[in-house]
């Protein structure tokens, strides 16, 4: 008879066995073939086909690297869950900050310094006494 | 010899150095997620940041992405002779991978130091701090990952703790992972 612990082992030995039916030279081919694509897509200079292809292309490899490679489709489902939490933290940490950063000025409040940094043309001693050059007021 | 109770445990379904290995990627999760979170918050606000990843080399970053998902399709096959109880194999693919890893580090050193010599340094702008932050907090994952997998590869070829190679696997796949991301962010946006 098992123990729970020896059990679980042998579930996890099954499952990752069955993982083991995965040709993984094809899964890697076809990770290529996406990288090519990755590359091809914004030498065409369309900015909504570089994005497809860049962005959109970079998240269905991180989707077959995590699920044939790091074989989360057949993982405990809580292990997907603890994840699928951190990266839903790290949407929320972008969403709650982005109206701030990404914006030059709101109701109540003006971001010279960004604004200028947009702008090199404009006179830097606007930006709060900032006499640096744009690129150095660009973190900013 | 004894080995540590929680060596053998498996309280949660999932064995425990598998578990502590997704705790340690939920966290670098985190961490990735943070840094590359706010770069691109600050690159949809600073449309002049183009100009300076004009001078990325889209095909070194290319060429680091060929061979990290390279050493990924290693990572896995070692994983699979490891399953299979082949320690032997499973060491010989471990050294494939920490190969990748080094031609990596090569390929990133050579980028770095022709970046530095045109005064692209960590202190020129913003977008050049993100960039040496990014890809040098992603140099030294690989590089811990080098490390531990050769300590992994010394034990599997004896065929001692087989299950180690899954979890140093598991470890890599994830650093290819943000490689991924890291790529497009760094090299292709223009």
């Amino acid at each position: 008879m098992s123990t729970p612990s020896s059990h679980s082992h042998e579930h996890g030995h099954e499952a990752h066995g069955e993982a083991h039916h995965t040709n993984y030279v094809k899964v890697w081919g076809i990770l290529l073939v996406l990288l090519a694509i990755s590359l091809i897509g914004p030498e065409l200079g369309i900015r909504v086909v570089t994005l497809l292809t860049a962005f959109g292309i970079a998240l269905v490899k991180a989707y077959i690297v995590a699920k044939y490679f790091m074989h989360l489709n057949i993982e405990r489902r809580f292990v997907v869950q603890l994840l699928t939490v951190c990266l839903g933290l790290m949407v929320l940490f972008f969403l709650a900050t982005a109206p701030d950063v990404m914006k030059h000025w709101g109701m109540n409040w003006r971001n010279d310094s960004a604004k200028n940094a947009n702008i090199p043309e404009a006179p830097h001693h606007e930006a709060g006494g900032h006499e640096a050059a744009p690129a150095h007021g660009a973190g900013e | 010899m004894v080995r540590p109770i929680a060596t053998t445990r498996s309280a949660s379904g999932v064995p425990t150095g598998r578990l502590a290995v997704w705790w340690v990627l939920a966290s670098e999760i985190v961490i990735f997620g943070g840094l590359l979170g706010s770069y691109l918050l600050h690159r949809l606000g600073h449309p002049e940041w183009a100009t300076y990843a004009a001078h990325t080399n889209t095909w070194a970053g290319a060429f680091n992405t060929f061979v990290l998902l390279t050493s990924s399709l290693s990572a896995v096959l070692a994983h699979q002779a490891a399953e299979q109880g082949n320690g032997k194999k499973a060491a010989n693919l471990l050294l494939a991978t920490c190969g990748g890893a080094l031609v990596f580090l090569i390929v990133k050193s050579f980028e770095w130091t022709h970046e530095i010599q045109l005064g692209y340094t960590i202190t020129s702008n913003g977008f050049w701090a993100f960039y040496y932050l990014a890809a040098g907090l992603h140099g030294l994952h690989v590089i811990a990952g080098a490390i531990i997998m050769l300590i992994v590869a010394a034990d599997a070829r004896k065929g001692k703790d087989l299950q180690r190679v899954e979890l140093i696997g598991i470890y890599w796949h994830f650093v290819d992972l943000v490689w991924i991301f890291l790529f497009p962010l760094l090299y292709i946006a223009k």
